[in-house]
């Protein structure tokens, strides 16, 4: 198989100043996406909780994330006395900035993207892993003992999660053969052509439940936000940074939320590969086919959005030790059991129904282990009865 | 020619280290601390080496301001110590006084009385269980869910007693104006709207895998333990004991009544939540037959009051089921328009001494469970 190729210079610019627009279009629109996301979470959150979500700020309160964005600009930025200088000021940056480097591979449409790298999945991988390195040091270095838990809590976190999530992505790369973000999501098109295979969804489930669970607790999204637990350590680690500092933290939040619903998309749900065979052109249609891409690509990322706001909305935290317990004792060994079904499958060229069928086992599994606890709810109270002459005597 | 390689380093092991356990001051400004509470944790990593709770932030001198003021005009203050539900501490402060000066009370103003105040324990036990879920770290949907039927519940107290938080509505002998003449069914639609949030509530946390995680098996109290700390109410009942004062010293029209004791097993954190949505459910009872009993017309206020109450000397303590337990309230009188003296058994702040052996040696996250499980309020701890 043939790398598919990025396009050729927009505009005939030489390719260096190609690369530097390229850069600079794709973290403009980042940042703007990361705005709306913040205004659409809200929205979200507000209808989940029976509320409206910001609405005094222009129609529907659309402006709401930029009024955000320039009061944050605005304000103070404190640097406590107590703070490490150089590491807290530069832990923000070295928190976004590993986000945004994603950003040069993830492929939002077959021809769209900075580069198109051969080892596009393992760059991700390694580029979103630097950013522990920010978190830590703002929790270390901004002198507050909160922040130091959340630090803390977050390192023990997002390096137990990253096991699960590697292994369970190398099921797929096995059957896909490649690393090439481009190729993994032109093969999954449903079509009966060589090479191509159903969505890594339909193909391995427990891989898919793995990868997403792993995925929201580096995201430090609810169940696994213990790193930034309001109620516990009142926001962790950024609890000292104000000011553009802190909108820093909360655009690499964001932009990362993006950047992994995006990746998710492209590895299990197909990204912008249309359903069908080749000859199904949707571009023949109406419109030119990167259009068509894009849209499937941003319609699947904002359903793992939606999706991860919702669970949000609804899912209190775990505790620190049961997030471990969770990890090691569960999601890794599923995930090891499904690294070696695949393996299986790849070498002995087993059927894709056998190992469809395996995983969604394993699936099965999981959900029952989560589920296993709640399965004990009480049915009916428990009610007592008194007289005055039961009283124990003390 | 011999070769000098570098001394091998030392292995270094954890013994070598010097590790310090660390404080966290948790509060007064802290978003779990449900008021102006301080707990200063000593923690070994996550865990919970020992717990010092500071409080006093709310002090406002209520037995004080009760001796200096007229029997009828200290009532006002008596609201704010349970602010969650402050027309009970009404109640139990009326009642006191009642049992001191003989004073008798108008069948339909007990029954008033008595709907009141379980709207009241259900406005308490609501914010309990939106509040609780916050703790737990539901993202404040909980939350929203309780407080769309409290302020069901506060406009009803609104249209009754023309106050929401501190009615202000109980008086000596009776009640200050009769009920609204829609006041029947709009309770029973408040009543329903109530249900509808517990079902909701109910659908949230009792069946969420990972609040069952949480609070099941944490920081379990035994019955004798409990009673040797003085605790009472729903944690109390949570471990089993089905002790509730309008059962054990019924007073009012709660022995014409009929309701249950939600039990729990184990006394843990799951108990404490599960006994107090079941005592919603119970309330909701209590004011349906209340609604179905209560005297049509009538008068609800003693016509005999005297000008100026004035008591002999005597004094006499009369308890009374709070919502968070056993609420106190001690009057002594040696003649004249003011007490001699005023005491509060808060239920709240003798439930907030378990604090620190239920907290030791659990994780930082499971204090604030535990906190919340505890339901207190400051404005009742620091009086």
């Amino acid at each position: 198989m043939s790398s598919l190729p990025f396009a050729d210079p927009i505009f005939g610019i030489p390719s260096w100043l190609d690369i530097i627009v390229r850069v600079i279009v794709a973290a403009l629109v980042l940042t703007v996406i990361v705005i709306y996301a913040t205004y659409g979470e809200r929205k979200l959150l507000g209808r989940f909780q029976q509320r409206l979500g910001p609405m005094k700020t222009g129609p529907w309160g659309l402006w709401q994330g930029v009024a955000d964005a320039v009061k944050l600009v605005g304000k103070e930025d404190i640097r406590p006395n107590n703070a490490d200088r150089w590491v807290f000021e530069f832990a923000p940056y070295l928190t976004f900035i590993p986000i945004f480097v994603t950003l040069v591979t993830l492929p939002v449409a077959q021809e769209w993207g900075i580069r198109n790298l051969s080892l596009g999945l393992f760059f991700v991988f390694a580029v979103m892993g630097l950013n522990i390195v920010g978190i830590v040091m703002a929790g270390l270095g901004s002198g507050n003992k909160y922040a130091l838990l959340g630090g803390v809590r977050a390192a023990a976190q997002m390096i137990s999660y990253e096991i699960p999530l590697v292994i369970s992505l190398l099921s797929v790369t096995m059957v896909a053969g490649t690393l090439d973000l481009n190729l993994i999501a032109a093969m999954q098109s449903l079509s009966p052509d060589e090479g191509q295979h159903a969505p890594f969804i339909a193909l391995q489930p427990l891989a898919f439940l793995i990868f997403f669970t792993a995925m929201l607790s580096e995201l430090h999204r609810a169940p696994f936000d213990i790193p930034v637990a309001e109620s516990e350590v009142v926001g962790g680690y950024f609890v000292e940074y104000s000011g553009i500092r802190w909108s820093m933290f909360q655009l690499a939040e964001y932009a990362s939320l993006f950047a992994w619903a995006i990746f998710g998309s492209v590895v299990f749900l197909g990204g912008w590969a249309v359903p069908g065979p080749d000859t199904f052109n949707l571009g023949s249609w109406w419109g030119p086919d990167w259009a068509w891409h894009a849209a499937f690509t941003i319609v699947k990322a904002l359903l793992w959005f939606v999706v991860i706001v919702w669970i949000r909305a609804t899912v209190p935290r775990l505790r620190i030790d049961q997030l471990m317990n969770f990890c090691w004792k569960v999601l890794l060994p599923l995930s090891l059991v499904q690294f070696l079904m695949t393996g299986f499958a790849v070498v002995y060229e087993w059927p894709e129904w056998v190992m469809a069928i395996t995983s969604a086992a394993g699936a099965a599994v999981l959900i029952a282990i989560i589920i296993r606890r709640a399965l004990r709810k009480p049915k009916n109270t428990l009610v007592g009865s008194y007289r005055r002459a039961q009283v124990p005597v003390q | 020619m011999s070769i000098h390689w570098p001394e091998a380093p030392n292995l270094v092991s954890e013994a070598d280290f010097d590790t310090v356990d660390m404080t966290i001051n948790v509060g007064p400004q802290h978003p779990a601390t449900h008021g102006v509470f301080r707990m200063v944790l000593t923690v070994d990593g996550e865990v919970v080496v020992d717990c010092e709770p500071y409080i006093g932030y709310l002090h406002r001198g209520l037995e004080k301001l009760s001796e200096h003021n007229d029997y009828r005009q200290a009532m006002g203050f008596w609201d704010r110590t349970d602010y969650l539900a402050g027309i009970t501490c009404e109640v139990a402060y009326c009642m006191a006084v009642e049992k001191l000066s003989g004073i008798a009370v108008p069948e339909r103003a007990e029954y008033i009385r008595v709907i009141m105040a379980e709207l009241g324990r259900i406005n308490s036990h609501l914010m309990f269980l939106g509040a609780f879920g916050t703790d737990v770290g539901s993202m404040g949907t909980t939350f929203s869910y309780a407080f769309r039927e409290r302020e069901k519940v506060y406009d009803l107290f609104e249209e009754v007693a023309g106050d929401r938080l501190f009615p202000t509505y109980i008086r000596v002998g009776g009640v200050s104006m009769d009920l609204p003449d829609n006041f029947e069914q709009r309770c029973r639609w408040v009543l329903s709207g109530v249900q509808q949030g517990l079902e909701d509530l109910d659908g949230l946390l009792t069946g969420n895998e990972v609040f069952v995680e949480r609070c099941r098996g944490l920081a379990p109290m035994t019955t004798e333990r409990a009673i040797a700390l003085g605790i009472t109410g729903p944690i109390l009942r949570a471990t089993g004991m089905p002790w509730d004062l309008r059962r054990a010293e019924p007073y009012g029209v709660y022995p014409r009544l009929d309701f249950d004791i939600p039990i729990g097993r184990s006394g843990d954190i799951f108990d404490r939540f599960w006994v107090r949505m079941a005592e919603v459910h119970q309330s909701i009872r209590i004011i349906e037959q209340c609604l179905k009993d209560i005297p049509k017309g009538g008068l609800v206020l003693n016509p005999d009051l005297p000008k100026t109450l004035r008591i002999d000397e005597g004094e006499c303590y009369f308890r009374y089921e709070g919502t968070k337990g056993e609420y106190g309230v001690f009057a002594q009188s040696k003649g004249g328009n003011k007490p001699y003296r005023m005491k509060l058994r808060s239920p709240s702040f003798c439930n907030l001494s378990a604090l620190r052996e239920m907290v030791v040696g659990t994780y930082v996250a499971d204090a604030v469970v535990i906190l919340g499980s505890l339901d207190i309020v400051l404005g009742e701890v620091d009086k």
